[in-house]
């Protein structure tokens, strides 16, 4: 219990300085940020309008207290170009990036498990060989360039799944999985490729050690070996760089949306920065980090519960 | 006198830097997929500096007479919606990345690896509260959306793009670097160095400094192929190279429009990026096998 709450508290700085420096993207912006956003034809009024909506106008420490006044109350502002209130446009686009993760790290762990427990327990043999080749090549592929050859492949030539268009699960739930499949393969195979690097070596670690000598010289079968005991072993440190892997997933997802215009909140972030709106660009950036730094507290906890060394270690 | 006895320890725990130079190449050369990435890596290299003479024609030249060409009539990887040469694109396009890589990798070394290097060495508060905390925090955002953030701000462009992406990678620099003065430091020849009554500064930039390199250098590798990837992405997305540039990205993004008609214009940019950094894959995991003690035999 002491490791959680030390956990929860350690968070907290990360997310001050992550707030910081969300905070500070409007006043980063080099020259005059009122100048950057309206284009330089702007009316001086205007401009001297845009700079008190911004709160520049007030000393930087004001703003950001403010700013996170309102943020903590869930008031991220509101999008410069149409004035819709940024959380508002968030949670429009939220539901469509949480089913695209969840799909993606869905495909991308059983891909990852299953080719990383085959490679690991046949190493050196032709299953080894192609595994390891398929997660070299899948590390190095742009993904967004793999959607796109989905799309050529499956979409142009084929002609079996849809290259664009979302369609809302509650509506058409078969039309929403099939202009899910596409992007959440193309995503979920590099991230597959990452963690199957990752599984095999700590699994081949494992194999290697003593106790898995011992569980075979006691005349227990190779399967009993491997999923019993070095697979239970070699999860352990998979769960955290799964964790970690979070991370890189959203980020990747940013392009996915936008070679399968799917109106996520990757899409928003990218759309606003074109429109140069950029409290909505803070809002969401915002959001995405912080279920970034949350997801991964909750993998260290369950890192804790899968292996009590830990929590143990730290008591 | 400190010359002296540095020497001596010098070769009491570590071979001369000659010698290990010849054992990692020689064990980097058994590594045949290492070899093969490093070919690769070569061949970027030779084409990005001589592209005026492999490319058969300007790549910024526009032939509205010859548009969407397939491979073969329109040259060897066809021509674009605006009538360019898809190959003499391609083939400048490794410029533009094996620039922007370097250039990126470059800022990300000058600045996490003094960072990591003076953090982890003198340790403290400064270390644990200030530095390490600011990593894990930019660590948290993700890669790719701290880059696209870094360079809208700084207001789009291929070279705004290479200092967002080299800011991105700063942390990463600061950890590895940091995490190995933490195991150098500890060492035998560190505190004889500080017994014989070197300063703070020579034992970082003499002893500590070069006996951590060996993972920078990894790091190094991989984020260049990472960099590639970055740029290319960045640029898709309209934030890096400009529409007309030949950079991979921004050929695939003038690509995607033509997704249905004409498959080159996305493919072949594809490729030249995923063989780019599978080249600095392989050659990054190849140093790493030759670098890594255990598998030495």
């Amino acid at each position: 219990m002491a490791f959680l709450i030390r956990r929860l508290l350690l968070t907290l700085p990360i997310l001050f300085i992550v707030s910081v420096v969300c905070f500070s993207l409007i006043n980063l912006i080099p020259g005059d940020p009122a100048t950057v956003i309206l284009g330089p034809e702007a009316s001086e009024q205007a401009k001297e309008q845009m700079r008190e909506r911004l709160g520049l106008d007030k000393p930087i420490v004001v703003q950001y207290v403010d700013w996170l006044g309102g943020v903590l109350h869930g008031d991220l502002g509101e999008s410069l170009v149409d004035n819709t209130p940024v959380s508002q446009l968030i949670l429009q686009r939220l539901p469509v990036t949480v089913e695209l993760a969840l799909g993606t790290f869905l495909v991308s762990l059983t891909i990852a498990v299953i080719a990383g427990i085959l490679s690991a327990s046949n190493r050196g043999t032709w299953i080894d060989y192609v595994s390891t080749g398929f997660a070299l090549g899948g590390i190095s592929i742009p993904h967004f360039w793999l959607g796109m050859m989905f799309i050529i492949i499956f979409a142009v030539y084929l002609g079996v799944l849809p290259a664009s268009g979302y369609v809302p699960f509650f509506e058409d739930p078969t039309a929403n999985i099939a202009a899910m499949i596409l992007p959440v393969f193309a995503t979920g195979l590099r991230e597959s490729a990452e963690l199957m690097r990752m599984l095999r070596s700590s699994l081949l670690e494992e194999l290697g050690s003593d106790y898995v000598r011992t569980a075979f010289s006691k005349g227990l079968s190779r399967r009993v070996v491997v999923i019993r005991h070095a697979v239970r072993n070699a999860l352990i440190p998979f769960v955290t760089a799964g964790g970690l892997q979070i991370a890189a997933l959203l980020g990747g997802l940013v392009v996915t949306e936008q070679v399968f215009q799917l109106p996520g909140v990757g899409r928003l972030i990218v759309e606003s920065i074109l429109e140069r709106d950029f409290t909505v660009v803070q809002g969401a950036v915002l959001s995405v980090t912080a279920i970034v730094v949350l997801i991964n507290v909750l993998v260290d906890m369950l890192y804790a519960v899968i292996d009590p060394r830990i929590a143990l270690s730290e008591e | 006198m400190s010359e002296v006895a540095t020497s001596e320890v010098g070769t009491q725990t570590i071979e001369p830097r000659q010698n290990r130079l010849v054992g990692l190449w020689r064990r980097f050369r058994r590594n045949r997929l290492a070899i093969f990435g490093l070919v690769i890596v070569v061949l970027m290299i030779l084409t990005a500096i001589f592209a005026p003479l492999i490319a058969p024609s300007d790549p910024k030249v526009q032939n509205y007479g010859l548009t969407l060409q397939p491979p073969g009539e329109g040259g060897l990887m066809g021509t674009d919606s605006l009538g360019s040469d898809v190959f003499s694109r391609v083939v400048f396009g490794a410029r533009i990345s094996l620039e922007a890589s370097l250039i990126s990798v470059g800022l990300a070394i000058g600045i996490g690896v003094p960072v990591g290097l003076v953090s982890g060495f003198f340790r403290g508060f400064w270390d644990e509260w200030i530095v390490m905390r600011i990593v894990d925090s930019i660590q948290a955002f993700p890669f790719l959306i701290l880059a696209l953030v870094i360079a809208a701000i700084l207001g789009g462009g291929l070279g705004f793009a290479m200092i967002a992406i080299g800011i991105a990678f700063v942390p990463n620099f600061v950890r590895i670097t940091r995490a190995q003065v933490l195991t150098v430091r500890g060492l035998d020849y560190v505190d004889a160095a500080r017994s014989i009554g070197t300063s703070n500064a020579r034992i970082m930039i003499r002893h500590v400094l070069p006996n951590s390199l060996p993972p920078i250098l990894v790091q190094t590798t991989l984020a260049m192929g990472y960099a590639i990837i970055a740029e290319a992405t960045l640029s898709y997305l309209g934030l890096g190279a400009e529409p007309g540039e030949p950079s991979w990205g921004s050929m695939l993004f003038q690509a995607q429009s033509y997704l249905t008609s004409a498959w080159w214009m996305a493919f072949f940019p594809g490729m030249a990026i995923f063989f780019a950094v599978l080249g600095f894959n392989l050659l990054g995991d190849g140093v790493r096998e030759a670098l890594d003690p255990r598998t030495y035999d």
